[in-house]
């Protein structure tokens, strides 16, 4: 096996250590303490290296380390059986000996809660503002290409249409089909007490139009497209190819996120009108089977007691919340800067902030509308 | 544990065989090479004719369609975990891009390999990774530096630190010097040579620079027509009637990094 091994004597001129063996970086953690220790000894100090077998670097920079510190204070230190192999490494490691901080210690500050509490809100605002910023020159760029209808990419917006939309239906289907069922099945339990059992059809027909539906689908689409496109976006600023564009003269706002708004803001409402069906076809098969309501007489009565604003609620907020979702994903891809961590940080923030801000703007839209009488 | 003895005779590297494939396109075919211990051989081919690939193959990253490759005469294929290990502590690779850790520091870098596979005090390991940074030629100030903080250069050379941390047997380097200004070029072709002398390292070196070629590379491997067309050094590739390796050696650049070496030589013999 490879070891090292030191042979400590005392002789009358001094201290003798003789070693065998490898000293590698293998074996150094045993041999650096034993060869620290000596470093104060004031006894002059023979090395012989005569029955070494290998030193790699971090061997000759250990015994670099010994002859120099014994230096430094005076002491006498003589090295025998030294190679030229050996002499030239402890020379090289020598020469690129330094000391290096290893990370910057984090400083302590007095009022450490204050600092981060205003590092916060002066990161919000410049957040903030970046974000405004950010929206006025997608807006920009949206009614330029609006106005010029040739400079839009269709080919990328049928793509991400299908990256968002098409692709997305499994999942949004199956999660509104176990939602529509959720809905009724707990529904029927309490309305059962009133004997109210039929009014199964109200509650799932009108909340998933108007609200589930829309806000379940806009979830999962946050989740499935709002991240993609962060970290895609993200990705290529950390490759240079947001910066590439630029200097081609493809401006990257009109390349890569135009496409993407234009995709989600079609797509979301046809997959929250999807959702809103699945939801029904679940809730249509749990009254069948629990509470005994035929499929036709479940849609007779819900064409009965839905309203048509209802659904035109839910179609209505579908695309705002889509520009939502791909404004914020697109965004926080932009912000990326530095290193691979970025991409993760902006990706949860742009899922967590498009989440977030669906949830509040649907809180608005829900007195919105009943204001307006549609309710 | 069977330790994979060091002190073996014959080839460090033998690929025999070789074929790579993605898709239909046939990258490698019957492609044979041997790395003598010791040596620095350089290899060189046009763009796309697989250097990188092949060296992935040698590294265990990439798999093969057909062929054999052994490291310290050992298969690399359908190595036990453990011989695995121990194979890999032996390299040192230095990528193309550097593929530093981006959530580490520099420093924090070069200390990885030793926190794998050693325990030593923070106190020595710190000391290691500051000399390593000197080695590579790197000021201590770059030490706490992010990789995304450093150019292109310098996160070449925090690379070659790492690489160089366990104090690799054998060093697999792709395109070191490109994107170094021909000062630290040089420096490096110097270091990887005292390297080689002072440790007894083997170097796989994957490169366009005619000048490192001229200067360090014991023999160099031309890549070619999936295969390499021959492995020897730079004189002996001059006299073989290939149409590349005649445009390659003997095209401009190529003449003016002979006239330099020649100029070299000249002055190290007075």
């Amino acid at each position: 096996m490879e070891t090292a091994t030191i042979h400590d004597e005392r002789t009358e001129e001094g201290r003798r250590l003789t070693l065998h063996g490898r000293l590698t970086v293998r074996v150094i953690e045993d041999i650096s303490p034993r060869l620290r220790e000596m470093e104060d000894d004031p006894v002059p100090l023979t090395l012989d290296l005569g029955g070494m077998k290998r030193v790699d670097t971090t061997g000759a920079w250990v015994l670099y380390r010994l002859v120099e510190h014994r230096t430094e204070q005076g002491f006498i230190t003589e090295l025998t059986g030294l190679t030229p192999r050996i002499e030239a490494l402890m020379a090289q490691v020598g020469k690129a000996n330094q000391m290096t901080t290893i990370r910057h210690p984090i400083r302590k500050r007095h009022f450490h809660l204050l600092a981060r509490i205003g590092a916060w809100v002066e990161g919000g605002i410049y957040q903030f503002g970046t974000f405004l910023a950010f929206l006025g020159l997608t807006m920009l760029a949206l009614v330029r290409a609006l106005m010029h209808p040739r400079r839009l990419r269709w080919l990328a917006i049928l793509r991400q249409a299908e990256v968002v939309g098409v692709s997305a239906l499994g999942i949004v289907g199956l999660m509104s089909f176990l939602v529509g069922i959720v809905i009724a099945q707990q529904g029927a339990v309490q309305l059962r007490q009133f004997g109210a059992e039929v009014f199964v059809i109200n509650l799932v027909g009108r909340i998933t139009f108007r609200e589930l539906g829309v806000l379940m689908t806009a979830i999962m689409v946050a989740g499935r497209s709002g991240s993609a496109f962060a970290a895609q976006i993200g990705s290529m600023k950390l490759a240079e190819e947001v910066d590439a564009m630029r200097t081609i003269g493809m401006p990257p706002i009109e390349v890569l996120v135009i496409p993407r708004l234009i995709a989600t803001t079609i797509a979301m409402p046809l997959l929250a009108f999807y959702g809103a069906i699945m939801a029904i076809v679940g809730g249509t098969l749990i009254s069948w089977l629990q509470l005994g309501i035929p499929p036709a007489i479940f849609i007779l009565r819900l064409q009965e007691v839905v309203p048509l604003t209802d659904v035109l609620v839910g179609l209505i907020k579908a695309p705002v919340f889509g520009i939502i979702i791909a404004v914020t994903g697109c965004f926080h891809g932009m912000q990326v800067e530095g290193s691979a961590e970025a991409v993760g940080e902006k990706t949860t923030a742009a899922v967590v902030q498009s989440i977030f801000l669906v949830i509040v703007l649907d809180a608005f839209f829900a007195i919105f509308f009943t204001a307006l009488g549609w309710a | 544990m069977s330790v994979i003895k060091d002190d073996q005779r014959g080839p460090i590297i033998q690929v025999e065989g070789l074929r790579n494939q993605f898709g239909s396109q046939i990258v490698h075919e019957d492609l044979d090479l041997s790395v003598n211990r010791g040596e620095i051989i350089g290899v060189v081919g046009g763009s796309g004719t697989g250097k990188t690939v092949l060296m992935r193959s040698i590294l265990g990253l990439q798999e093969f369609a057909a062929g054999k490759i052994s490291i310290f005469g050992k298969p690399i294929t359908g190595l036990a975990e453990k011989e695995e290990l121990e194979v890999r502590r032996r390299f040192g690779v230095l990528f193309q891009n550097g593929a530093l850790f981006s959530t580490l520091t520099v420093a924090e870098n070069v200390q990885v390999p030793l926190r794998e596979f050693h325990s030593m005090t923070t106190e020595l390991m710190d000391e290691i990774a500051g000399y390593k940074l000197g080695l590579a030629g790197l000021g201590p100030e770059a030490g706490p530096k992010y990789p995304s903080e450093l150019s292109g250069g310098m996160r070449k050379r925090a690379a070659l630190a790492r690489a160089l941390s366990l104090d690799p047997r054998l060093l697999f380097l792709d395109e070191p010097t490109a994107g170094l200004d021909p000062i630290g070029a040089a420096a490096f072709d110097h270091l990887i040579l005292e390297l080689r002398d002072a440790l007894g390292l083997t170097v796989f070196l994957i490169t366009h620079d005619l000048d490192t070629l001229y200067t360090i590379c014991d023999r160099v491997a031309v890549l070619a027509d999936r295969r390499v067309l021959a492995a020897a050094p730079i004189k002996e590739l001059l006299e073989i009637d290939h149409p590349w390796i005649q445009d390659y050696f003997r095209g401009p650049r190529g003449r003016s990094a002979m006239a330099g070496d020649r100029e070299n030589r000249k002055l190290a013999g007075t």
